[in-house]
């Protein structure tokens, strides 16, 4: 059987991409389906993150589907020296499909190798997090109309903030044109300026971060700058208040201008900034379901067209 | 050929010579190919002079003729190995070291954080730039230049 796996989006084409999107869309029409009645979804979170896991039970449980797992690695044996390829398989013997979120990176790779069922990757360290990227991708057609020629600004931790990585290179189909602002301390890795390059990707970099910088943007993706990234905490100090948006900044922006953030927030977008039509991410967190719904049906082999029959009943 | 290469290749009736062999790699080429468990007789030569690497070793095993498997290893080592295979001493075909597509349970990924450091498993990388000596993990992703990296 052809392994249906979700482990990155990396390697998705522009029509699996547009295909993913059309079937979120139908599961926001209509959230609650039969779908995977007959299905038990396994979540092994051997690295807590509260959020995306509610997000995909929500998901399982809003298509039908049953849902078995755990989320504190103390109380499973992996804690005890078994092997991840050991809990995968002992997993498959129960589950039609596992979600994995793993502090290793490449686990869900190795997973896919070796289990015979799909795996979904909900994170696997500082590599990949398709489903997030995905529920951005949605976020940004929805509020757009399109994922074509947009303006796209990323704000703070551009060195190591995973969802902006993985977001860059999904759009790559879709010729955007990127405003990097980060602190130098905090800049966009070389890396993903090559890949740009080689892609025939436009990008600005700035360090400053102020209303005329934001001036043409469509999409604003704020982003946390997080503590336990620096190793020198005076360093931390001098950055973490440096790129805060606040209502004022968005007073002469684009009309069409939605911000989002992959959540938790911490201090980079001011209260203010909520009551804005403008502040999205509370709705992108939302989107998330729909994207993650698409993912499960997509993965265990149920098409769009089935679920545009669905939506018809 | 000159007096001293006779020299060097002499008297191998059946077997190979690995020569421009780096001499500070002449060890771990010994290694990589698992030689300190050979019966075969072996000959290691090494600082001989060489036009390209300045210094280089030779090693001379007789009656023992390697998979291209064996021959891939190398590159990892050094790209300018060359192996001569003799048969009734003579030479009967020459072979280059060519780096591989892609490294499987060779070479140990410089990420600790990589599922292939944590789990009993083979390692797998991909050759990005053979030019350049760069892999990619299949695994946890990371880019990675061969001259930095462990043999396993
Ligand atoms: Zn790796």
């Amino acid at each position: 059987m052809e392994n249906r796996s979700l482990v990155t989006i990396a390697e998705h084409s522009k029509e699996k991409i547009m295909y993913l999107l059309e079937m979120a869309r139908e599961f926001e029409k209509k959230p609650n389906r039969h779908l995977l009645a007959e299905k038990v979804v396994a979540t092994l979170f051997f690295e807590p993150s509260t959020r995306t896991r509610l997000s995909f039970e929500t998901a399982a449980n809003r298509l039908g589907a049953r849902v078995i797992g755990f989320t504190d690695p103390k109380v499973t044996s992996s804690s005890k020296g078994e092997t991840l390829k050991d809990t995968i398989m002992m997993v498959s013997n129960y589950a039609d499909i596992i979600v994995m979120r793993h502090y290793l990176e490449g686990a869900a790779r190795y997973a896919s190798e070796v289990a015979p069922v799909p795996i979904v990757n909900a994170g696997d360290g500082a590599n990949q997090h398709p489903s997030q990227t995905m529920l951005d991708l949605y976020s940004i057609y929805k509020t757009q109309g399109t994922l074509e020629n947009l303006n796209i600004y990323m704000v703070g931790d551009l060195k190591y903030g995973r969802t902006v990585h993985s977001l860059l290179m999904a759009m790559r189909h879709f010729n955007p044109t990127f405003h990097f602002i980060a602190p130098d301390e905090l800049k966009m890795p070389d890396e993903y300026k090559l890949y740009c390059q080689k892609h025939h990707i436009k990008y600005v970099e700035h360090t400053d971060f102020t209303e005329e910088t934001i001036a043409d943007a469509d999409i604003l993706y704020m982003t946390r700058v997080q503590r336990e990234r620096f190793t020198d905490l005076m360093e931390y100090e001098r950055v973490k208040d440096v790129y805060i948006l606040n209502n004022k900044m968005l007073e002469h922006t684009r009309p069409n201008l939605k911000i989002l953030h992959p959540l938790p927030r911490v201090n980079e977008i001011t209260y203010d900034v909520d009551d804005n039509p403008k502040a999205y991410y509370f709705q992108q967190a939302k989107n998330g379901l729909y994207a993650r719904q698409a993912i499960l049906c997509d993965v265990l082999g149920i098409t769009l067209d089935e679920v545009k029959a669905d939506t018809e009943k | 050929m000159s007096e001293k290469k006779e020299l060097q290749v002499a008297a191998l009736k059946n077997g190979t010579v690995i020569d421009h062999i780096p001499s500070n790699k002449l060890f771990t080429v010994v290694s990589l190919l698992g030689l300190q468990d050979e019966d075969a007789n072996i000959t290691i030569g090494n600082n001989f002079e060489s036009k390209k690497l300045g210094k280089k070793g030779i090693i001379k095993i007789a009656d023992r003729f390697f998979t291209e498997e064996e021959i891939s290893r190398l590159s990892v080592v050094a790209s300018k190995i060359k192996l001569n295979i003799i048969r009734d001493y003579e030479v009967v075909e020459k072979k280059e070291v060519e780096m591989p597509d892609e490294l499987r349970g060779i070479v140990k990924c410089n990420n600790p954080k990589c599922i292939s450091n944590n789990e009993p498993m083979q390692t797998w990388f991909h050759v990005i730039d053979k030019e350049k000596g760069l892999l990619k993990c299949h695994y946890c992703e990371k880019e990675q230049q061969k001259d930095n990296i462990k043999l396993l």
